[in-house]
């Protein structure tokens, strides 16, 4: 984690920062005193920076919508807020956050949705743009770091002259994108009282009607106050093309067109700047739209009656870059080298070590249908494993089991299913779905993989951590306790590197007619502090070249173009599952005999 | 201050790095050395990655952009001038965004990937072969090797990558050394500066 403090006697320094750490940089000098996350590339680094200003309190929440809640409540006591979420998580979020836009705020609040264009490490692909006009919230976006850290500054007096929740929506090169940035000293945060105001902040439906009038008018200043916002800008080059850009997609373009074309660099972007818009368009003679995933300037500035070539040329999804609009708009290729040499992928895998491949591997022999859930367990759907059937969002996994089971049943067809959710995601949405088991009579098994962390994202502390963002030991709320409560009678704790353990939890638990819970316990073999294991090798007199420890897929088992296997050494961390699986008792440990 | 007076250089010009490797293997912290040096070096300086699922083991890329004015953080393909490869297929891999008579340092370092572990494809072991008949300038460095025998500590591998890459750059040594020391553990100090010396010697 960046130290992102001024130098000792320093006024003003120029630091490289992404613009994750950017925005948690402007957290602290434009006052912030509050935030709260759920981590989610890209972004989770917002928060981990966050926690490094003693000024601050950060914390990881359970969820997003947690999370906006708690800030909500921040704001409401005179706190200035960051609250930080990958764009599913405004989803999750979507509830408290439509209705923020009505009760407004006390100290500035703002959210920042950092989208995955591209789907690096997402499940789907959503311009939260879009949220903005939806919600009814002012958004800006910024187009580099050192914007990233300004806009904290304007969101702040944004949020708090119009009594709104401000959007800043960034995107994975904004997030992980490094630039220069000048920091400064933190400035002091206003003070707030908080004031009781049930018309303001409880939305009973006499009151929201009334508060949804406030809207429109509030929106109706945005609107006046975006035509004079500074940083909605006119570039002037040549007039010949002008272009309407945001975020991003203002790098690109000034990539590929430099001097030779005009820019409307909007940041302001909801409510947009109409005045501007139509007086730019008319000092031009042909316009383009370059933006990123949907047409959401495009369609927008259409209404107005100006027009644009947009979507028509620049694609609707991925990222984008400087390549696609040379290629796009000026019908330019730079020459590349051709290889035609085929060169395997390198997908990611599950680590060697990593406590989920065993329970995998068990279920792959099971055939049992397998509802997955988001994590590092998403590893386990390309072979060799290919134990999952289903991937969809934070939580899926128990609801989706529980609703297989119940309409097999219903049918006749009479199958179960397992669903396997980590710990981090059952804190995040399992509860409630493992409540509604319960509540219905499901007899699902459910598999929740307890590797003390949020491994994903980056091994962030969860409720069941036992301690805080801020590294503070806290109460550790134990997953068999929690389910237990829940009416659960069948529950089980085994560790997750004893197969044969496991296999009978497993085969137990699918017989049992009713709700049942296996929890297998242990550390993400990348977590700091662990005990080390002795590593193994293969006794290649005993091996018969099988290769049944390669259906594991741990990447420490390396196979030779004789068909022969070793292991390599630095990289196992002597779980021995391959051990465990090898029939042939070839697997054991360096310098010492390891019980198969 | 002098350092950075010897290193500041105007160029209009744009120069487009590639670091590449396998998630895991410690791009990262060289990415943030060379652009801590760039930054010294009185250069405009963006740096674009990708973190999250590809750190599992998955191929990864840093790209760093430097001159008077940078705009996309990303560098297109056909326009490296230098591209550092921490593993031999992964150099291959990157090898479009090559610009002709661009330049390839290489560690001489095979990982293989899961497909290649299972069995399920080839791993192309001629890649210094092929990237020699590709590359204008192609540098071969045994970084573990030179991590081991010069520096005594098997650490330093990706430090000694940058001293190869830094023979190819224009930029003053004291720089480098500066940033390198601001930027390790301060016990492994000297092992990193005798590992970057003596990667750039390599060739
Ligand atoms: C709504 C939402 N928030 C955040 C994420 C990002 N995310 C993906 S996996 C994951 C954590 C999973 O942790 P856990 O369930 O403990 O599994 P592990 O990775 O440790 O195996 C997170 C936060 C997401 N995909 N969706």
């Amino acid at each position: 984690m960046a130290e992102l403090k001024l130098p000792k006697g320093e006024k003003s320094v120029k630091l490289f920062l992404s613009g994750n750490e950017a925005i948690a940089r402007g957290g602290y000098e434009y006052g912030a005193t509050f935030a709260a996350a759920y981590p989610g590339t890209p972004s989770t680094e917002i928060l981990e920076n966050l926690t490094s200003y003693e000024e601050i309190y950060a914390e990881w929440s359970t969820n997003e919508k947690v999370a906006l809640e708690v800030g909500l409540g921040a704001s409401l006591a005179g706190s200035r807020v960051i609250v930080a979420m990958k764009h599913v998580g405004v989803n999750v979020a979507a509830d408290p956050l439509f209705t923020a836009a009505y009760t407004g705020v006390n100290g500035g609040f703002l959210l920042v949705s950092a989208d995955d264009p591209t789907m690096h490490s997402s499940q789907n692909e959503q311009d939260n743009r879009n949220v903005a006009p939806f919600a009814k919230i002012p958004m800006l976006e910024p187009s580099d770091s050192q914007e990233a850290k300004d806009l904290v500054g304007q969101g702040f007096e944004i949020s708090e002259k119009f009594d709104t929740p401000v959007l800043i929506r960034i995107t994975t090169r904004i997030a992980h994108g490094k630039g220069l940035v000048h920091c400064q000293e933190r400035q002091q945060p206003p003070e707030l009282d908080y004031k009781k105001d049930a018309a303001k902040y409880c939305m009973l439906p006499a009151f929201a009607r009334q508060r949804r009038l406030v809207i429109e008018e509030r929106t109706a200043r945005l609107q006046e106050f975006s035509e004079n916002f500074p940083y909605n800008k006119i570039e002037w080059g040549s007039k010949d093309v002008g272009i309407i850009t945001s975020g991003i997609s203002y790098q690109y373009a000034k990539e590929v067109f430099g001097d030779s074309a005009s820019y409307l660099k909007l940041t302001l972007t909801w409510p947009l700047p109409e005045k501007m818009i139509r007086e730019f368009a008319a000092k031009v003679n042909k316009i383009y739209v370059i933006e990123e995933l949907d047409p959401y300037l495009e369609t927008q500035i259409r209404a107005l009656g100006v027009e644009v070539i947009g979507k028509d040329v620049i694609p609707n999804m991925f990222e984008l870059s400087a390549e696609i609009l040379r290629e796009r708009i000026l019908g330019q290729k730079l020459p590349e080298q051709e290889l035609d040499v085929p060169i395997p992928p390198r997908p990611p895998v599950l680590c060697a070590g990593c406590p989920h491949r065993p329970v995998f591997y068990i279920l792959k022999k099971m055939k049992v249908p397998v509802m997955g859930d988001i994590g590092c367990y998403g590893l386990a759907v390309p072979p060799p494993l290919e134990a999952v059937d289903t991937t969809v969002c934070m939580g899926a996994s128990i609801t989706m089991a529980h609703g297989f089971q119940k309409a097999s049943s219903w049918l006749g067809t009479n199958k179960k299913a397992v669903g396997v959710i980590g710990d981090s995601t059952f804190f995040h949405s399992g509860m409630t779905g493992l409540a509604d088991l319960v509540f219905n009579k499901g007899a699902s098994a459910v598999l929740v993989l307890d590797n003390r962390t949020t491994a994903m994202t980056g091994h962030q502390p969860h409720p069941g951590s036992g301690i805080t963002a801020k590294g503070e030991p806290t109460q550790e709320i134990k997953i068999e306790d929690v389910v237990r409560s829940m009416g659960v009678e069948d529950v089980a704790v085994v560790d997750a590197y004893d197969l044969d353990g496991a296999e009978k939890a497993i085969r137990h638990a699918l017989d049992f007619d009713g709700p049942s819970v296996v929890i297998f316990r242990r550390a993400c073999a990348l977590l700091k502090g662990l005990p080390k294991l002795p590593p193994l090798q293969i006794d290649q007199e005993k091996c018969t070249k099988c290769h049944i420890c390669l259906s594991t897929g741990c990447p420490a088992l390396v196979h030779h173009p004789d068909k022969s296997v070793t292991i390599d050494t630095d990289a196992c961390t002597g779980c021995t599952v391959c051990a465990q699986v090898c029939p042939f008792d070839a697997i054991v440990e360096v310098g010492g005999e390891v019980l198969g | 201050m002098l350092l950075l007076k010897l290193g500041v250089r105007f160029l209009a010009k744009v120069t487009n790095v590639l670091l590449v490797g396998v998630g895991g293997q410690g791009t990262l912290l060289a990415a943030r050395i060379l652009s801590g040096v760039l930054q010294q070096g009185g250069y405009d300086v963006k740096m674009s990655e990708v973190h999250g699922m590809s750190q599992r083991g998955g191929s990864v890329v840093t790209f760093v952009r430097y001159g008077d004015r940078i705009y996309s953080p990303l560098v297109e393909k056909g326009t490296a001038d230098l591209i550092l490869s921490f593993e031999k297929m992964e150099a291959l891999r990157w090898l479009p965004y090559l610009k002709p008579g661009g330049t390839v340092v290489v560690n001489d370092f095979a990982l293989l990937p899961a497909p290649v572990l299972m069995g399920k494809a080839e791993y192309p072991y001629n890649a210094l072969e092929i990237l020699k008949e590709q590359a204008e300038t192609l540098i071969v460095l045994d970084a573990a090797k030179v991590a081991m025998e010069e520096a005594g500590n098997i650490r330093t591998q990706n430090v000694a990558l940058l001293g190869a890459l830094a023979s190819h750059m224009d930029i003053d040594t004291e720089i480098w050394q500066q940033v390198i020391r601001e930027s390790v553990p301060p016990k492994t100090v000297e092992a990193n500066l005798k590992a970057f010396a003596a990667g750039g010697q390599q060739h």
